[in-house]
């Protein structure tokens, strides 16, 4: 196999049309559509009283006008919810329109489908909603006292209650652990609220062709075939009948797996109602009130250990602010409460949370997934311990390490996909010394001793996480080689930007020893592979990339099986090298993978002068057998699925430099670190860059992004002028080592690289402005303002 | 006051095109971009003039194309993505981005390099503190902007080596717009 791509620096195959402008988003597509825009409503909570769409009715160019009264059969049912638990007894999904009551500002009320979009938001500003006003349920910590009620029938407004405990090696609670510890530390910490926000919102855009009854839809989406699945229930319509296409994708991070939503349902079926084609395409401020939030918590920790900072007991009380609705269940506190354990072992652990609705926008997984909450309680944890005995932030860490000979890990817990939660493999130790000698941990003392002597406050953090990736139940890959020599791959999981096409076809272009050039690759289309999951939870390269692995291993067999007939060789004695098989050391016993795929489908009309080869009359197939033998299909193609027995885990360790000024407070990044562990790389420049916009979100969410709700439940940031993210000039240059420990679940050992960037950036960033200033730091994001009362606070 | 439907005849050079459109006076140019002219590599990423995906170049100057009627720039010369590669060949700023891996999901992409290309033919020779700031008013949510100021150095290089000689103060500078 000389033509190795497999863990090279290849460049992206995405690229050349991307920077072109050829690229295909979604609202790029369909430049005849009509267009969707929707009346949303202003409060977040308030009963519909009356619709009057009179005053829209005149405006030019208007064709249809939807309120949830106007929704057949099972689009007028609630959207599903997608992942029930028995813990959450209260599940409550929104209906495509609003039904009576609306729950969050933002909530759709009116769809209205028009010439194109301007018209279209003309009319919604002629449609007038009366409401009547609602108690308004916002914060967690109100919400759970029950006064007002986001559902009428959601007492206490708690949707899921779960507790998880684990006891210790000899059988003792938390509590008694706690109870018996000779140290003991009891707080709180606070997590705000931010968002995914890719700079591509969502949208849909649906084509229905009445002749074929049947329906094309192209969504910007992290799971076409399960959008396919809803619209095809929703709309009644046979499977079969309904394709669905991702295009490029303008980010996801998790927004774009929650499906469907209200518009991929809605679009279709008004296609379809008005047999013309539909697309809508949001905007800004509708992603920030009507797509998904994540992160908010609040966290009660009690920890007991001994005089080396060893973690005897563990309990952890968690408040998760879920927002109006629960369409993608209870994950992110579950891997919240599971994932907070990181590469340590604890004496026994208990974890309990409660998932609250608010009338504030749902909150569903955002890349980390509940995990930088679980992370930020843990480290910070791990930091007030090795305050608390005086010793070194990392040695702490270390004494609580799970060993290098100890894996495979059993933390015994349940994860998010409802299978143990065994860690697979890892080298926490050798991590931590690669990143204390990246950041120069051990000279850091010096370095901040001249800082100060400079009249300048410099501090260093750490944090450590281990990451569940690679999630089942499973993906599939298709391979099929042709007779002009072409590989075309196919998956039914998509790309939000991840560059999978350049890393499937590495893995296809290794795998069958072709060039890469030769290969093409398709990801999220419906009409190429029907049956997939989605990527979120990093877990595209572990689903798709081996089940393409093992796809392309079924090609490979059967083409030497093939060329062995020709060559009138032993397979076991073939190799395949850029695109030819042949002979090893004998390069002249060769037949090309292209001649092969002709002789793999035996036929009886010839269209070329390759295909000549495999007719009936050319003598290529033996007289004793038939054409297609038994066991055997025609074509040189091959799928398979790969779905692992439980989840792989990633790890890593983080550490910052960070100074804060004196006088303004404001905090600058001047270093930061990072050693990552994601198994064997396939691409890793494509890691290198799947951690820096890791990070950079991270840093987003330690230092600047929240979402900013009022009393009222108005969300007050929703633009980009005062929803701060990140620019350059905010992003510290991260500097990377990497450490490979195989996965020992799939057969390219790797393990998931995509979330891991953004996972204990705010505990780190904590950590280190703690180390700067002196101040205990509980809750994330922390600007310079909050720096500045918390010093007026220490101050007295 | 303009009724929101009444059309207004306009003439833009486009990538070196002459491109006719009757657009209401309360059509963006970054719509009429995409939607009339059909030039859907200029995406919208706010509307708000933030994030910057709407960059193009108008007579040579990057301009949000979100923040632009599209009536106001009747006569005037636009650059977009589309038009940065010249007779089927890359940018230097193209190349550059695909060498550095300098996007990842795409969609901001255009109005970094509508950005940098103005950028580099006013600055060839900048600083890292320049290039820094050159490229602080548009938003990535993808690449954490590492692989992005690296690109932007990277095609000074190539811009220098495709033109040699060109330095800081020989630069095309204002001559060199040809939008």
């Amino acid at each position: 196999m000389t033509t190795k791509l497999f863990g090279e620096p290849v460049r992206r195959r995405e690229d050349a049309r991307l920077v072109t402008g050829q690229g295909r988003y979604l609202d790029d597509l369909g430049p005849g559509a009509l267009a969707a825009a929707f009346v949303r409503s202003p409060h977040a909570h308030a009963r519909i009283k009356d619709i009057d769409v009179s005053a829209a009715l005149d405006v030019e160019g208007l064709v249809a006008i939807y309120t949830w009264e106007d929704l057949p059969g099972a689009l007028a049912e609630p959207l599903p919810l997608l992942i029930p638990h028995p813990a959450l007894t209260h599940g409550r999904t929104a209906y495509p329109l609003a039904k009576d009551i609306v729950r969050h500002v933002g909530e759709p009320v009116v769809m209205v489908v028009a010439e194109d979009r301007y018209v279209a938001e003309d009319a919604c500003a002629l449609i007038e909603v009366e409401y009547e006003f609602l108690k308004p349920v916002v914060g967690v910590e109100e919400a759970v006292q029950g006064g007002n009620l986001v559902h009428e029938d959601v007492p206490g407004n708690v949707g899921a209650h779960m507790v998880q405990e684990v006891p210790s090696r000899d059988g003792r609670s938390a509590a008694e652990m706690i109870g018996a510890a000779p140290h003991t530390l009891e707080f709180r910490l606070d997590i705000e609220r931010s968002a995914c926000m890719p700079l591509e919102g969502k949208g849909v855009y649906a084509r229905w062709d009445a002749d074929d009854q049947s329906l094309r839809v192209y969504s910007s989406t992290q799971t076409s075939t399960s959008v396919r699945m809803a619209i095809a229930a929703k709309l009644g319509l046979p499977l079969p009948k309904v394709e669905v296409i991702a295009p490029d994708v303008g980010g996801g991070f998790g927004v774009k797996i929650v499906h469907p939503w209200p518009e991929e349902i809605l679009i279709p079926w008004a296609a379809r109602t008005l047999d013309r084609e539909v697309k809508w395409t949001e905007d800004r401020r509708e992603h920030f009130v009507s797509s998904a939030h994540e992160r908010a918590q609040v966290q009660h920790v009690r920890v007991g250990f001994d005089d080396d900072g060893r973690i005897l007991g563990l309990d952890v009380t968690i408040l998760h602010d879920h927002g109006a609705y629960t369409p993608y269940g209870i994950i992110v506190p579950i891997i919240t409460s599971t994932q907070l354990l990181g590469p340590y072992k604890i004496g026994a652990y208990r974890v309990e949370f409660s998932s609250i609705y608010t009338n504030t926008v749902q909150v569903t997984p955002y890349r980390g997934a509940g995990r930088p909450q679980g992370v930020f309680c843990m480290e910070r944890t791990m930091d007030r311990v090795a305050a608390y005995l005086g010793r070194d932030r990392t040695e702490v860490r270390a004494a609580n390490f799970i060993g290098p000979a100890e894996f495979p890990y059993d933390q015994r817990l349940i994860f998010q996909d409802g299978r143990p939660l065994i860690y697979d493999s890892g080298n926490y130790p050798e991590s931590l010394r690669m990143l204390k000698e990246l950041i120069g941990w051990d000279s850091f003392p010096e370095m901040k001793a001249r800082a100060a002597a400079e009249g300048r406050r410099i501090g260093i953090g750490v944090g450590c996480y281990v990451e569940g990736t690679g999630v089942g139940p499973y993906e599939g890959g298709h391979v099929q080689v042709t007779s002009d020599g072409r590989v075309h791959v196919s998956t039914g999981l998509t790309s939000q930007g991840q560059g999978h096409e350049t890393v499937f076809a590495q893995i296809a272009a290794t795998e069958l020893g072709v060039p890469i050039e030769k290969v093409s690759v398709v990801t999220g289309d419906t009409r190429r592979f029907g049956y997939a999951v989605g990527t979120f939870a990093s877990r595209a390269a572990v689903m798709s990339g081996n089940a393409i692995a093992l796809a392309c291993r079924k090609v490979r067999e059967k083409a030497l099986r093939i060329a062995a007939d020709a060559l009138e060789a032993d397979p076991r004695d073939l190799e395949i090298t850029d695109g030819i098989v042949h002979v090893a050391g004998t390069p002249s016993a060769s037949i090309p993978l292209a001649t092969v795929a002709v002789l793999s489908n035996p036929l009886r009309y010839a269209f070329d002068e390759e295909a000549k080869r495999a007719t009936q009359f050319s003598g290529a197939t033996s007289m004793d057998r038939p054409p297609v033998e038994e066991g055997e299909e025609p074509g040189l193609e091959g799928k398979d699925y790969y779905s692992p027995i439980r989840s792989t885990f990633a790890s890593g360790m983080h550490a910052a430099i960070v100074e804060t000024d004196p006088e303004t407070a404001e905090i600058t990044i001047l270093r930061y670190a990072v050693v990552h562990d994601c198994g064997k790389l396939i691409n890793p420049m494509i890691v290198e860059g799947q951690i820096h916009g890791g990070v950079a979100q991270g840093v987003g969410g330690a230092l600047y992004e929240k979402m900013v709700y009022d009393e009222h439940g108005q969300l007050l940031n929703a633009s980009f002028m005062d929803f701060l993210m990140p620019y350059a000039t905010e992003v510290p240059r991260i500097e990377t080592a990497h450490l490979e420990t195989p996965s020992p679940l799939n057969p390219l050992g790797i393990k998931g690289a995509g979330e891991a960037g953004v996972i204990p950036v705010s505990a780190v960033i904590a950590s280190a402005v703690e180390d700067a200033e002196g101040i205990t730091i509980d809750r994330m994001p922390i600007s310079p303002s909050d720096l500045h009362t918390l010093r007026l606070r220490l101050a007295g | 006051m303009s009724d929101g439907t009444t059309r207004y005849a306009i003439t833009l050079v486009v990538n070196g095109v002459v491109r006719e459109a009757a657009v209401p006076a309360r059509r963006l140019l970054s719509d009429c971009l995409r939607h009339d002219l059909g030039l859907t590599g200029t995406h919208v990423g706010c509307e708000h003039g933030v994030c910057g995906a709407c960059t193009v170049l108008l007579d040579g100057e990057p301009v949000r194309s979100c923040l632009t009627f599209a009536v106001t720039v009747d006569g005037h010369e636009i650059t977009t993505v589309e038009g940065l590669a010249k007779d089927g060949e890359l940018s230097p700023v193209q190349r550059a981005f695909t060498e550095c891996h300098g996007l990842q999901c795409g969609f901001c992409t255009p109005g970094f390099l509508c950005t940098a290309t103005a950028f580099l033919r006013d600055n060839p020779v900048p600083t890292d503190e320049e290039v820094l700031v050159a490229v602080s008013g548009n938003l990535c949510r993808c690449t954490g902007y590492q692989n992005i100021v690296k690109a932007v150095h990277r095609a000074a290089e190539i811009q220098a080596e495709i033109q040699p000689g060109l330095t800081a103060e020989t630069g095309p500078g204002e001559s060199g717009r040809t939008a």
